[in-house]
């Protein structure tokens, strides 16, 4: 396997509304799953056999298929010591890496400021979707949050292109920096002009773009073309961020679970392949985490909020297998007697992508020292 | 009247209340200043909103909680009411995302408009007692023998006087003086839908116990603990610290206070002894507030949140003054730049001031308003376009420039901008708005005029 030729290049995939572990890799040889998941348990035919005791969902194939190529690391039980069940404050502390006390620092945020520790490239951290997440939040830090990479922009709504250039234009003048007026004001102009700057170096990438790769029309499949589409025109960007949202199966979870795997893994299977293609599938390492995982037993329509989850950390560096354990089904080890519980801090995982991927010293970013895994084959 | 009056006026309805359409600045103005803080002030002497309508339209077609709250922020005649219970919901900072329910929450935000202009004990006490807070701060858990503090803490910390005014100690009696404050669990969501719930105190999970609470000492309940605190002078300054952050100038983080003096010790000493004066009474508080030089002179000195940016450019176009189909975009536009209404990042609230503003807000801010003004046929644009006419002549390039700046605030703008907006003004030679053959062509070049104004820095600023 080749060296990366470029600095290396993280993509985080966000899981909204706790996906079920259970349900992804299944402890398909345990009786204890089919006890306790009469409507939302899959059948024991149904599902793909990884080894003795778990399978893939079948609509997770084509991760399946990744793993068979030794792509793909799975980590089993992941979470953190007294897990919350709240959306927000899980979400928050996944993206804050602060469990106990509130943070406000995301660790995105603190990992573009290693990077980039005077902001001269406003596209070093970039997020695609709605609204920047949390983890890419820090004051002083900049990062940029595109919606729709092809109309990405200031002033969109300025149809006439003459008309919008001049506006443009205006803008800049009007937010040059002057003498004396503050520092609300000062760093006004200064985010003002870093969005100008990142826009114009953005609208190169669509038009660099060729692919023979067809995506399939849904959002995290979009979301990661555009991923591919920046990464692509070589804009420095060296940690992408974006999320899949509607996991938060409490009521039919049998319909809709599966759909959301296959729009998943088949983009990521489109994603790599694309970037294969263009001889660049060695530079990108993808991280895919949720909020956490779900109960235990199932509420007879979906299952509600958990603890332990799972991630995945796939690329070509990346040696396949399962690492951590798989939380115990024995019913004494649930966490609060109707949880997996976790087997690994997410801030160890963090860790190790942060140290043995990119290269960087994770203990400022993650807040501490927590046991890493080793998923990595050449580095 | 003068520019200077309608400035100001400007300046209070923006701060007090969430803008004007042109008519309704130029009505404030003619009742005068004092006239206009009385209106606000002591809301009686405003009708309330239609609720018929909000029933009518909200109830049924287009719901949403946060919809309505904007249309009850752009259309009602108690802007203030509506100001405080924003203000409220900054303080009392509430997340839907933890409760998943919405009819707790948005009662919540109803407790904060009926409560939220009488005095601090009565605020503290409806607080005490609203189900959303008491799940949001786990006071549902808090019972005899085994007290939960989450709610006993932030009373203190967050809601009344900041840290370093209690002990350890204090906060331990505190939360045994609220165990047994819960609420009754209202049905499952599924598939009834939502349900109110309500307060209950349980006698049996309550502790008797003797309690010190602040050198006080006795079987202290939750009331008692209010009535206490609200006489501290600790929680006159911090609640005028935090009037004085929302209605005055940006103030840094509140988590900063107890380490960082106002920088204004003052006016935030006027407010406090107006607190102190009037048992907390918040009218009186801010009757001194909008009346003092301080506030006055504040102009263009706060950042706006994305609540008053979005409330503010559709007063500005004068959209919704009815109830009308597509109102639902206008919370989701407050949430891309940051603040989704009923939803703040944790319990601390949302971070305020410059805050608010990264490369992402700041596209969303921009991109929102100059969608918003894309159209001349909207009726405040129309006005606007009225006045320029009514100008009789043509308008130089400085005059343009310098009448939309009038009409969109009056907004004050420094010399870059200003400058840069003339640029733009000559570049098409002087306005003659009379020109009949002209129409389409002069109201587009005041449409992209006023685009670029409210895409301006000062713009962000109220």
């Amino acid at each position: 396997m080749a060296v990366s030729k470029k600095d290396p290049v993280l993509v985080v995939v966000e899981l909204k509304g706790g996906n079920d572990f259970m349900n992804t890799i299944i402890p398909y040889t345990e009786g204890v799953y089919y006890d306790s998941r009469p409507v939302v348990g899959l059948k024991e035919e149904e599902v793909l056999p990884l080894n003795d005791t778990l399978a893939w969902n079948p609509n997770f194939e084509p991760l399946k298929d990744m793993y068979d190529q030794g792509e793909v690391a799975i980590v089993q039980g992941i979470g953190y010591p007294d897990s919350s069940r709240s959306h927000f404050r899980a979400m928050d502390v996944w993206h804050t890496c602060e469990p106990i006390e509130i943070g406000t620092e995301g660790w995105v945020g603190r990992v573009i400021r290693e990077l980039d520790p005077n902001g001269e490239n406003v596209l070093t951290g970039v997020s695609f979707g709605k609204g920047l997440p949390r983890a890419l939040a820090l004051s002083g830090v900049p990062a940029t949050s595109i919606d729709n990479l092809d109309t990405y922009g200031l002033m969109t709504d300025i149809e006439a292109d003459p008309q919008r250039l001049q506006a443009l234009e205006i803008f800049k003048e009007m937010y040059s920096p002057a003498i004396g007026t503050g520092v609300v004001m000062d760093y006004l102009s200064q985010t003002g002009l870093d969005v100008i700057k990142g826009s114009d170096a953005l609208k190169k990438a669509p038009a660099m773009y060729t692919s023979e790769v067809e995506y399939e029309s849904n959002p995290i499949a979009k979301s990661l073309r555009d991923v591919a589409r920046v990464h692509l025109a070589d804009l420095g960007t060296r940690v992408f961020y974006t999320q899949h949202g509607g996991y938060d199966h409490h009521a039919n979870e049998v319909p809709s679970h599966p759909k959301l795997l296959a729009e998943l893994s088949g983009a990521i299977r489109d994603f790599f392949k694309d970037l294969r293609d263009h001889d660049a599938s060695d530079e990108v390492v993808m991280l895919v985490f949720s909020e956490f995982g779900r109960r235990i037993r199932d509420n007879a329509s979906g299952t509600d909020h958990g603890t332990g989850g799972g991630a995945f950390i796939i690329g070509d560096h990346v040696q396949g297998g399962l690492y951590a354990e798989y939380p115990s089904l024995d019913p004494a080890r649930w966490a609060n007697g109707e949880d997996l519980e976790h087997t690994i801090d997410f801030r160890g995982i963090y860790g190790t992508v942060l140290e043995q991927w990119m290269g960087l010293d994770p203990t400022p970013v993650v807040d501490g020292t927590f046991e890493q895994i080793h998923p990595f084959a050449d580095r | 009247m003068s520019n200077a009056d309608v400035a100001l006026t400007a300046h209070l309805m923006r701060r007090a209340g969430f803008g004007t359409t042109l008519t309704e600045l130029e009505e404030y103005v003619k009742k005068g200043y004092e006239n206009v803080v009385e209106d606000l002030v002591d809301i009686e002497r405003c009708p309330p909103i239609d609720e018929d309508v909000v029933d009518r339209y909200f109830g049924a077609s287009e719901g949403g909680y946060r919809t309505t709250w904007i249309y009850r922020m752009l259309n009602s005649p108690r802007p203030l009411e509506e100001k405080m219970a924003l203000f409220w919901h900054h303080v009392f900072a509430t997340g839907v995302g933890k409760n998943q329910h919405i009819l707790a929450s948005s009662m919540q935000i109803d407790m904060l408009r009926r409560v939220g202009l009488s005095n601090m004990r009565e605020i503290l006490l409806a607080l005490s007692k609203d189900p959303a807070m008491i799940f949001w701060l786990d006071n549902n858990e808090n019972r005899k023998g085994e007290p939960n503090e989450n709610y006993g803490r932030e009373l203190l910390e967050l809601f009344s006087m900041g840290v370093g005014n209690y002990s350890e100690d204090d906060i331990k009696d505190c939360s045994r003086a609220f165990t047994g404050w819960t609420f009754t669990q209202p049905p499952p969501l599924y598939p009834q839908g939502y349900y109110p719930s309500h307060f209950v105190f349980i006698e049996e999970e309550h502790d008797n116990g003797e309690k010190t609470f602040l050198g006080h000492t006795g079987n202290l309940n939750g009331d008692d603990i209010i009535d206490i605190i609200v006489k501290q002078p600790a929680c006159a300054t911090f609640i005028s610290r935090h009037l004085y952050n929302f209605f005055v100038a940006d103030e840094p983080q509140v988590p900063s206070w107890n380490v960082t003096p106002p920088q204004d010790p003052d006016a935030v000493d006027t407010l406090s002894n107006a607190f102190l004066d009037s048992d907390g009474d918040i009218r009186h508080i801010l009757r001194t507030l909008f009346n003092s030089d301080f506030f006055k002179e504040a102009q263009f000195k706060k950042v706006k949140s994305p609540t008053e940016l979005v409330t503010g450019i559709v007063k500005l176009v004068g959209t919704y003054q009815k109830p009308e189909l597509g109102m639902a975009k206008y919370p989701g536009a407050t949430t891309l730049m940051g603040q989704e209404l009923l939803n703040p990042p944790t319990v601390e609230g949302w971070h305020t001031g410059r805050e608010w503003i990264d490369g992402g807000t700041l596209t969303e801010r921009i991109n929102f308003s100059v969608g918003e003004l894309s159209d001349a046929s909207k009726p405040g644009i129309e006005q606007i376009i009225s006045r320029l006419k009514s100008n009789g002549s043509a308008l130089s390039p400085d005059e343009f420039v310098d009448r939309c700046l009038e009409l969109v605030g009056p907004l004050d703008v420094g010399e870059t901008t200003r400058e840069s907006l003339s640029r733009f003004a000559a570049s098409q030679g002087d306005l003659n708005m009379g020109a009949d053959d002209a129409e389409e062509e002069n109201n587009a070049r005041v449409v992209r005029m006023l685009q670029l104004i409210v895409s301006s820095r000062e713009y962000q600023f109220a």
